[in-house]
């Protein structure tokens, strides 16, 4: 396994600091007649990075797509329970998908980046979500704040008009991070983002994950535990559709609390 | 919670863009209904006044007074020995063609010639392929007017939409199958018999379809080529001319007088009915092979 390159601080942040970002309740969902989450009930807090741990199939990705409702689009789908982004229910009546998916973004494990120029590409969303044209100036900004902040602005800016899809994995997979920043989602969440990449890649992208911490709340899924002891604060180990173990990630790797996790976590099963 | 949810809560541009959404859904929902009226109103009028004359004994009886009464028998059967006949020629060679073009041949002169060549086959008139077919397979290969020359003629006219349907098909197996096999030491044909044409059913199929629908119901290019207005034989091999369910339905609806009214519309019925059971049959099997699709 990878050795630590440098652990990162953890900035020790006052508890109840503002509302939660996800508060999941007894959360069951079924695709058709195959139910893949149990009573899931979970808490993930503002501005910190949460990793979601467990073996393939557990169901990582299934609660993770029921956080942005993406799951709906299939059809087959039924969910009971309650989710909550900052206090507010998302399957509530009166709760519209769209606003909740802009509010709530999404990573995918392969980079998906439209095949669409650059500048484009970040300005999908924002263009999507916002009325009439705006300014040449206004877009410019935007474009280069939101490739500032996943550290891609330098190595781009002079090509802003190619096709994405031209870039590394590496940079397109910032890239699908930056075209979520400029409609000012509160919570990203992110499946396995880093599986499809090389060592340095994986480490550049969790770099930035971890730099974008504070702004926003992160859940990701990562089946690498190194990157899971490093780059969060706190982790919650899955095991076939049931939420086992949540905790401060040092905890749960110094000392878990259940057998489960111990054996999951030493590699003896997964 | 009794407060109004501020957050989620669809903003006046969101509602605009729902409202162009379900627009488009209602506008693209009534073309697609509009598409289907015409098909029901035929398939209507054609149960409504043709049902009444169809009958056991008028399937498999010999038509009677020049084809003004009596059955449809060998008309019937001799459509099955041309749509068969045309089946066997047209899709083995258009498969392989298809297996040729997709995965073998190089983006060349010779095969872009040949992708020139089918579009424009494609795009041949059916009289045209006719005349090529009484020039070709009854002059020229001394077939005569045959059940052979009629079956090939109309294989020529299908080959096309053979072709370019399970040419799709090969080509929407994903590259990652075949990088898979060859990196475990396949050779391309081991690769096509065991991946992609497995994968490609569906598309064969289809090719299948739009053959069996053209071959059933096409008149010009069989009636210089093998079918004949009259016949009181049923065919005894591929060398025998024979009658056609399209042709005696042209020729019971435009030629002849004194033909009860419902005779056009019941033999039309049956026509239609020959090909939906046959297209049934393979969409059928094309769903299940989609259904086992996983990917
Ligand atoms: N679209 C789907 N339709 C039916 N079953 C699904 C679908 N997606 C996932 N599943 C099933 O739900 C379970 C959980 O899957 P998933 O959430 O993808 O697991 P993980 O991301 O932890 O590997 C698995 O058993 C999987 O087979
Ligand atoms: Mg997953």
């Amino acid at each position: 396994m990878a050795e630590f390159t440098h652990p990162r601080t953890r900035i020790a942040r006052p508890a109840n600091d503002g509302p939660l970002a996800i508060e999941v309740q007894d959360l069951n969902l079924w695709y058709g007649k195959f139910q893949a989450l149990f009573e899931v009930d979970l808490q993930i807090k503002s501005g910190i990075v949460t990793a979601l741990i467990g073996p393939s199939g557990c169901g990582k990705s299934t609660l993770l797509r029921s956080c942005n409702r993406i799951n709906e689009r299939l059809g087959y789908v039924t969910t009971t329970g309650m989710i909550r982004v900052l206090g507010h229910d998302i399957y509530a009546p009166e709760a519209s998908r769209i606003q909740v998916r802009r509010q709530v973004g999404m990573v995918f494990q392969r980079p998906n980046p439209l095949p669409l120029p650059i500048r484009d590409n970040v300005l999908f969303g924002y263009r999507l979500h916002h009325a009439g044209r705006s300014s040449r100036g206004e877009e410019d900004a935007l474009v280069e704040s939101a490739l500032r902040e996943v550290l891609l602005w330098d190595r781009v800016k002079d090509r802003l008009h190619q096709k994405a899809t031209t870039l590394s994995l590496e940079e397109q997979q910032k890239l699908c991070i930056a075209r979520l920043l400029p409609t000012k989602p509160t919570v990203l969440l992110m499946d396995e983002p880093c599986s499809a990449l090389d060592p340095a890649a994986t480490a550049a992208v969790e770099d930035l994950i971890w730099d974008l911490r504070g702004n926003y709340s992160i859940l990701i899924v990562t089946h690498n535990m190194a990157q899971a002891r490093r780059a969060s604060d706190e982790c919650v180990f899955m095991l076939m559709g049931r939420v086992v173990e949540h905790s401060a990630t040092e905890d749960m790797f110094v000392a878990p609390q259940r057998r489960e996790t111990s054996d999951y976590i030493e590699g003896r099963f997964g | 919670m009794t407060t109004i949810d501020p957050m989620f809560v669809a903003t006046p541009l969101e509602k605009r863009n729902h409202t162009i959404q379900q627009l488009v859904r209602t506008l693209l929902l009534a073309v697609a209904l509009l598409l289907v009226v015409p098909a029901l109103l035929i398939l209507g009028v054609l149960v409504v006044e043709g049902a009444p004359g169809l009958s056991w004994s008028f399937l498999v009886d010999p038509p009677r007074s020049n084809g003004a009464a009596g059955g449809i028998g060998l008309p019937l059967l001799g459509t099955l020995w041309l749509t068969a006949g045309a089946l066997l020629l047209a899709l083995p060679l258009g498969v392989a063609a298809a297996i040729y073009l997709s995965e073998y041949a190089r983006d060349n002169w010779l095969t872009r010639t040949i992708n020139v060549a089918i579009v424009n086959l494609a795009g041949v008139p059916s009289i045209v392929h006719a005349l090529f077919g009484v020039g070709a397979f009854v002059h020229f290969l001394h077939f005569g007017k045959s059940i052979l020359a009629a079956s090939c003629t109309l294989a020529v006219m299908t080959l096309p939409v053979v072709i370019v349907a399970t040419r799709e098909s090969l080509q929407a197996v994903p590259k990652a199958f075949r990088e898979a096999c060859w990196s475990m030491g396949a050779t391309r044909w081991q690769t096509i018999w065991r991946v992609v044409l497995p994968n490609s059913g569906s598309g064969i199929l289809t090719g299948l379809i739009l053959c069996v629908c053209r071959a059933v119901g096409e008149t010009a290019p069989i009636m210089f080529t093998g079918a004949v207005f009259l016949r009181s034989m049923a065919p005894q091999s591929v060398f025998d001319k024979t009658m056609a369910l399209s042709l005696h339905l042209f020729n019971v609806s435009t030629q002849l007088t004194d033909v009860p009214h419902h005779l056009p519309f019941s033999v039309a019925l049956v026509l239609i009915i020959v090909v939906l059971a046959l297209n049934g049959t393979a969409i059928a099997f094309r769903m299940r092979l989609r259904g086992r699709k996983k990917w």
